[in-house]
C-alpha cells in the first residue's frame, strides 16, 4: 500500500493541523476575515479542523467604510448561514474617535489606518491570537513569515529577530498583552487556493467573476468608481468587463480586465498569467518595502 | 504531482539567493511586475546587472545589507514536480534560521564558492544536515566562471568534501559545478564547462528519487484537541504522526495505560478506513476514557519508550547560554513538561568532529549533547527512528523563546 495524500490534500492537512495547534496554545483566538477568497477558505478549513464541533472563535472583520457591496453582503450571508460569531472593528469609528486620522486627496486609502482599528479591537477583545489567511507566496515580506508569528505588546514583527519554528513543533507561549498571529495558509500559492476552491466547490464573491463595471483608469491601475472615490482631471469612468483577483477595498485594489466567468476560466487566466496577483494591490506600491513597514506596524 | 522541499545553505556570499533567483529566471517562473521590480531597484543601487539575489532578500535590513537574514520562502512548479524551496541565510549568527528552514525539507542544497573551497560554515550546515536526518544532499560548486571553468579547482572540493561527508551520514550526495550569476548548470547545461557530464541543477532536483521514508510501522497519535460538541459525542482529534490507524484496530492510550479499541476513524467528508501521516483525523474510542490534549493512542505490541530522563542532541539557537543547572520547558507531540539540566556531556567541534568534553559551555550556534529530568513522564522514540516523536524544542521559561531544537538519541 502507497499511503501518499495528493498535493491539496496535504495543504488542507497542514493548515487544520495548524488551525487545532493554535486553539489548544492560547485562550482567546479570532480569525481575521476580510471576505476575499483566503479568508473565506480559511472560514471552511476552520470548520473541518473542529467538525462537528462549532468554530470556537469569532470572525473579526476590519471595515474601512470603502468596501465593496457585494463583499459586505456576502459575509453577512455566509455569518447567517452557518451561524458565525462576528466582530466589526470599524475604521470610520476610530476616525471618528480620534484614533486615526484620514488621509486626504484623491489617492486617499483607509489601508493603512486599518493597523490601528486592528490594534484596537484586539486590546478590546483581548484576543490572544489571531488566524490570517495570508501566504508566503503573495509577496517578499510574507515570504519571511513563520506560521506561528510572535507579536509584542504593541503588535509589532519583528522580522530580523523571529522565534525558530522547528519540525512541526510550535511554541505558542507569550506574555500578558502579546499575541500570536497565525497563518494556516503559508504554503499555499494563488493556484492553490483556487483550485482548492473547485474542489471543494465553495462559494465565493461575484466580484472575482467578469462582470461589467464603471471604472476608471490611474497610473495604468483599473479602479473601480464609488461615491467615495474622486477623479482626477482627465480621467473618466467608463464601463468595462473586469474582474478582481484579490479584494481589499475600493481604494487600493485594483482590477483586471476579464471574460473569464466561470471558476474554470479564472483558473485558466490565473495559469497563463505574467503579474502576481498582488500586482494590482496599490497599497503595497507606496514604497519598496510597503508590506514589511506596514507588517511591523500590526499590519495583517 | 509530488513535491519536494529543499533548503538552500552554505556560507555567506556564496550564492544561495542568487542561484534561486536564477533557477526561478530561467525556469520562467518569475512574474513580469516582480521581474520590473527588481530592475528597478538594481538599477538605483547602482548594479549594472539585475541582481536575482532580490527576489528572496526581501526584508529591508537584508537588501540594505545584500545578506539573507531569515528564511524565504518560494514556490515553483515545472511539469515535473511542485517546488517548495526555504531559501536559508549562510551568516553564521543566523544558524538558527537555518535550522528552522532545514528541519522540514526532504533535500538540503549547499553551495561552495569555488575560489574558497570547504569553510566552516559548509562543515556546520552539512552536519546539520545529517543530524537532522535529510537523506538528500546537492552540492554546488558555484562561482566557476571565477576559477576559469576548472575542473581541477572542482575535483579538488569535491575531494576535500567527500572526505568531510564520509563522517556523517547523508546516504545520496550529488556534485554540481555552476555559475549562479550567469546560469551555467542551473537550468540549462553550460558549454563552458565541457568535461562535466553530469546533470544540471534543476534536472537534479526534479529528478530526486522520494521514496516514502516515512515511518508507517510504528502507531503514535499524539491527542492534540478533544472535541465534545454533545454529550454523545467525543473524538480525540490529532495528526498521525505515524503508523497506520484503522476502525476495529485494538490501541494502547498513554499514560493510562489502557487498551481499548477503536470504534471509528472520521472527518467532515466521511468515515477514514485507514489513517496515515499527516492525516488530521478524529478517532472515536470504545469506552469511556480519561484522555486528553498530550496523550497518546499508540498500540499494545509496539509502544514508545517512557522517559523521564531524556538523552539530546542540541542544536542551541539563543544567545544565552544553554544553563548547566537551568529549568526549561520542553515541547515534545502536543505535550510540554518541565525540564531541569541533569548534565552536559560534550560539545562537537564543527571543523573537525571531534567531542570537546572541556569547554562544555554550549552557546549560540553549538551542537552538544546533553541530558535532562523531565516533570513527568513522556513516551518517546529515537530520532533516528521516528522524527516525529524523536524530536522536541526547548522553551526558555522566562522569555518564552524556542532556544534550542533537541534530538533524542
Amino acid at each position: 500500500m502507497d499511503y501518499k495524500v495528493p498535493y491539496l490534500k496535504q495543504l488542507e492537512l497542514e493548515a487544520i493541523y495548524i488551525f487545532r495547534e493554535a486553539v489548544s496554545q492560547c485562550e482567546n483566538p479570532a480569525l481575521l476575515f476580510s471576505g476575499g477568497k483566503d479568508s473565506i477558505v480559511m472560514v471552511h478549513l476552520a470548520k473541518k479542523a473542529f467538525w462537528p464541533g462549532k468554530i470556537p472563535f469569532p470572525l473579526v472583520h476590519i471595515d474601512t467604510g470603502h468596501n465593496f457591496e457585494e463583499t459586505l453582503t456576502f459575509r453577512d450571508e455566509l455569518v447567517k448561514l452557518h451561524g458565525h460569531n462576528l466582530v466589526v472593528g470599524s475604521v470610520e469609528e476610530s476616525i471618528k474617535n480620534g484614533e486615526a486620522h484620514e488621509e486626504v486627496g484623491p489617492k486617499a486609502s483607509r489601508n493603512a489606518l486599518q493597523s490601528i482599528t486592528l490594534m484596537s479591537t484586539i486590546e478590546n477583545n483581548k484576543y490572544d491570537c489571531l488566524f490570517g489567511g495570508a501566504r508566503r507566496d503573495e509577496e517578499k515580506a510574507r515570504a519571511k513569515e513563520r506560521f506561528f508569528s510572535h507579536r509584542d505588546a504593541f503588535g509589532q514583527w519583528e522580522p530580523k529577530n523571529q522565534r525558530p519554528e522547528l519540525w512541526s513543533l510550535y511554541n505558542g507561549r507569550k506574555n500578558p498583552d502579546e499575541h500570536f498571529r497565525v497563518f494556516p495558509l503559508s504554503n499555499w500559492t494563488e493556484l492553490d487556493v483556487w483550485e482548492y476552491i473547485r474542489s471543494e466547490g465553495i462559494e465565493i464573491p461575484s466580484l472575482y467573476f467578469s462582470h461589467k463595471r464603471e471604472v476608471f483608469k490611474r497610473e495604468g491601475v483599473i479602479y473601480a468608481h464609488a461615491p467615495f472615490m474622486t477623479l482626477i482631471e482627465g480621467e473618466t469612468v467608463e464601463r468595462v468587463s473586469v474582474r478582481f483577483r484579490t479584494i481589499g477595498d475600493v481604494t487600493c485594489t485594483g482590477a483586471v480586465e476579464s471574460t473569464a466567468s466561470t471558476l474554470e476560466e479564472v483558473i485558466n487566466e490565473i495559469k497563463a498569467s505574467r503579474v502576481t496577483e498582488r500586482g494590482t494591490r496599490i497599497d503595497d506600491k507606496r514604497s519598496e518595502a510597503a508590506m514589511e513597514d506596514r507588517k511591523k506596524q500590526g499590519y495583517f | 504531482m509530488d513535491i519536494l522541499k529543499f533548503a538552500t545553505v552554505g556560507s555567506v556570499d556564496d550564492g544561495k539567493s542568487t542561484l534561486i533567483g536564477r533557477l526561478l529566471f530561467d525556469s520562467k517562473s518569475i512574474y513580469e511586475d516582480q521581474l520590473a521590480a527588481i530592475t528597478e531597484t538594481s538599477k538605483k543601487r547602482g548594479e549594472d546587472f539585475v541582481n536575482l539575489a532580490l527576489l528572496t532578500d526581501g526584508l529591508r535590513a537584508e537588501r540594505e545589507q545584500g545578506i539573507t537574514i531569515d528564511v524565504a520562502y518560494r514556490y515553483f512548479s515545472t511539469p515535473q514536480r511542485k517546488f517548495i524551496i526555504a531559501d536559508c541565510p549562510g551568516h553564521i549568527e543566523y544558524t538558527r534560521n537555518m535550522v528552522t528552514g532545514a528541519s522540514s525539507v526532504d533535500a538540503v542544497v549547499i553551495l561552495i564558492d569555488a575560489r574558497h573551497g570547504v569553510v566552516e560554515q559548509t562543515k556546520r550546515h552539512s552536519f546539520i544536515t545529517s543530524l537532522l536526518q535529510v537523506k538528500h544532499l546537492i552540492v554546488c560548486i558555484n562561482k566557476m566562471d571565477l576559477v576559469d571553468y576548472s575542473e581541477d579547482v572542482y575535483n579538488k572540493i569535491k575531494k576535500d568534501f567527500s572526505s568531510f561527508l564520509t563522517r556523517l551520514s547523508i546516504p545520496d550526495v550529488h556534485f554540481i559545478p555552476i555559475s549562479a550569476l550567469d546560469g551555467d548548470n542551473v537550468v540549462d547545461k553550460s558549454k563552458n564547462l565541457p568535461w562535466y557530464g553530469g546533470s544540471t541543477f534543476l534536472y537534479t532536483i526534479e529528478n530526486l528519487h522520494l521514496g516514502s521514508d516515512h515511518n508507517h510501522v510504528d502507531c503514535r497519535f499524539p491527542i492534540q484537541i478533544v472535541i465534545r460538541p454533545n454529550l454523545d459525542y467525543r473524538a480525540y482529534a490529532g495528526r498521525v504522526e505515524s503508523g497506520v490507524f484503522k476502525p476495529g484496530d485494538e490501541v494502547r492510550l498513554l499514560p493510562s495505560g489502557f487498551t481499548t479499541k477503536i470504534k471509528k476513524i472520521e472527518t467532515i467528508d466521511g468515515e477514514v478506513k485507514e489513517a496515515f501521516h499527516p492525516m488530521s483525523v478524529n478517532i472515536l474510542l470504545e469506552g469511556e476514557h480519561d484522555l486528553s490534549r498530550g496523550d497518546m493512542i499508540t498500540k499494545p505490541n509496539n509502544q514508545p519508550e517512557k522517559a523521564q530522563d531524556l538523552d539530546v542532541m542540541l542544536c542551541w539557537l539563543n544567545k544565552t547560554p544553554l544553563n548547566p543547572k537551568g529549568k526549561y520547558i520542553i515541547k515534545h507531540t502536543t505535550k510540554e513538561v518541565k525540564a531541569i539540566t541533569k548534565e552536559i556531556l560534550y560539545k562537537v567541534n564543527i571543523n573537525n568532529l571531534h567531542k570537546d568534553e572541556e569547554d562544555k559551555v554550549i552557546r549560540m550556534n553549538d551542537v552538544g549533547r546533553a541530558k535532562f529530568r523531565v516533570s513527568s513522564p513522556l513516551f518517546i522514540d529515537k530520532f533516528k527512528a521516528n522524527k516525529n516523536s524523536g524530536s522536541l524544542i526547548l522553551i526558555d521559561q522566562f522569555t518564552n523563546e524556542t532556544v534550542a531544537a533537541g534530538l533524542i538519541l
